[in-house]
């Protein structure tokens, strides 16, 4: 079998990135059928690179999360659905790190959004959210993983909670920014109307499943097999390209409802937050 | 060195056996995969290794459990920073599997795979010498299969990245090839005393 060589050769040029397309030269591929072959290359150059971002921007979501403008010179620009990793440095040279999802749609600005949910004690989300203010500098490498990323190529059904939406609201917003027709949907979990991440900009694309507290009339209660059994009842030729984001436990149970709804492994991607 | 203006950080703790960038996760086991989580008997388990060997060979689960117990006992490291210290996988040492194949003289690496297609590339001296196991136990009881149960790689000096998955085989080659996250801008080793995370570090 060649699932794997078939998928990297297949892999398109992807717009508005600099990264290289890995092409079609002889590898080994294993015997295994691959789930989630990589969409993009990511290029080695971009991802070791440390640049310094500066905050030109904060913008409240939902009471607990914000959006950060950062100006980036030499951004090399990402596809919605990478991450960067992100460092802030102590006087004393202490440094920490973390993963967060681009959230801004790729555009050549020169400026990226992340979308920061403000973890209770948490060490860096807590510095964005209580010590944060523009014209702060913090250092960002990235673009990085390849695999989670949507080049619009396929039809895509996001999947995903809290903010797990981040990196697929950077897919919706490059479907508007470019009016694409490739066909979208997105199925977002959350504890309620306040918590919704994006509501303000959410469109018919979009379906969220509360949790917790629902609007008037509408269902309380977990994503289950009846919220995803529409979207496989009605698939886009080629079927879906579903991407899976949050927490461990969401993207376990999330992606066994799409496997038992007879979505194919092989086209579930899934990012977890931890 | 680019300080963040206001950032002090948790307090700092000195521990010899974190690596540099690393924190303790506790008793915390975050999970990264980028795939569905298979589902995957011991019965339906089988590990090859093949290419530059002198007689490839298959294990099913039973043949595997007959080669002599192993167990590792330390630290593991997670490119996402997070280490664990002081845990136990129990399974076989990865040098009873190779001297069962014996390793032509012109391999140098090998790329080990998952029954999910993932893959990941060592040198074959980091997964020989007594520096891999195939495990199928966690702390004394089966690996649960978000961690890779019913059996995994565990190359405990490297990356946790390198310690693939629901591990399918090795093919040992006279060349690196990059695997998945290698492919993905990771290192090609993933050393973390030398904080080698990303192509370039
Ligand atoms: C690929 C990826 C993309 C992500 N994208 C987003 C996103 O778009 N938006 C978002 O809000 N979050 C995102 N996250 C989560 C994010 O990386 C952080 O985990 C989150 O912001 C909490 O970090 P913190 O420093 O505020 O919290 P902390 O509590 O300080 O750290 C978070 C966790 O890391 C551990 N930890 C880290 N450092 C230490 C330490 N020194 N000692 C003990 N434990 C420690 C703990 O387990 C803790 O629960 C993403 C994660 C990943 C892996």
């Amino acid at each position: 079998m060649t699932e794997l060589t078939t998928e990297t050769a297949g892999a398109t040029e992807a717009p508005g990135t600099a990264g290289t397309v890995r092409g079609a030269q002889e590898r080994f591929a294993p015997p295994t059928r691959f789930a989630v072959p990589g969409r993009i290359a990511v290029s080695p150059q971009d991802a070791s690179v440390w640049r310094t971002a500066t905050l030109t921007g904060i913008r409240r979501e939902t009471p607990r999360v914000s959006s950060f403008r950062f100006a980036v010179p030499g951004w090399p620009g990402h596809l919605p659905g990478q991450h960067l990793m992100l460092r802030l440095t102590a006087e004393d040279g202490y440094v920490a790190q973390r993963h967060y999802s681009i959230a801004s749609a790729p555009d050549d600005s020169g400026h990226i959004e992340l979308t920061l949910d403000h973890v209770e004690g948490g060490e860096v989300s807590g510095w964005f959210h209580t010590v944060a203010r523009p014209g702060d500098r913090i250092e960002v490498r990235g673009p990085l993983s390849g695999f989670f990323a949507w080049p619009a190529d396929r039809p895509a059904l996001l999947v995903g909670a809290g903010s797990g939406v981040v990196p697929l609201w950077s897919m919706v917003r490059f479907h508007r920014s470019r009016d694409m027709r490739v066909p979208l949907r997105l199925l977002v979990s959350t504890r309620s109307p306040e918590d919704l991440i994006f509501a303000r900009e959410m469109r018919s694309e979009t379906t969220p499943v509360f949790t917790r507290s629902a609007p008037e009339g509408e269902a309380v209660g977990r994503l289950g097999a009846a919220h995803v059994a529409p979207f496989m009842a009605k698939q886009p030729p080629g079927g879906w390209e579903a991407y899976v984001c949050g927490s461990n436990s969401f993207a376990e149970h999330a992606s066994r409802l799409l496997v038992a709804a007879g979505q194919p492994v092989e086209r579930i991607r899934i990012e977890r937050f931890g | 060195m680019n300080i963040t203006r206001g950032f002090t950080g948790r307090p700092r703790v000195h521990h010899p056996g974190l690596p540099p960038g690393q924190y303790d996760a506790g008793d915390e086991w975050p999970v990264l995969s980028a795939e569905v989580t298979p589902d995957l008997a011991p019965a339906d388990w089988t590990f090859r290794i093949d290419g530059l060997v002198a007689e490839p060979r298959t294990w099913d689960w039973d043949e595997a459990h007959e080669l002599p117990p192993s167990a590792y006992e330390g630290d593991i490291h997670c490119v996402t920073g997070w280490s664990k210290f002081g845990v136990r996988f129990g399974g076989v040492s990865l040098d009873a599997f190779l001297d069962v194949v014996r390793p032509h003289g012109s391999a140098t690496h090998v790329v080990a795979y998952a029954h999910t297609g993932y893959t990941a590339n060592l040198p074959l001296a980091d997964v020989s010498g007594g520096r891999a196991w195939i495990v199928w136990e966690y702390g004394g009881r089966p690996l649960d299969a978000e961690h890779g149960g019913p059996a995994r790689l565990v190359v405990p000096h490297l990356y946790f990245w390198k310690s693939v998955k629901w591990l399918a085989g090795l093919r040992l080659l006279d060349h690196d090839e990059p695997g998945f996250w290698e492919g993905n801008g990771y290192h090609p080793r993933g050393n973390p005393w030398e904080e080698q995370r990303y192509s370039g570090d």
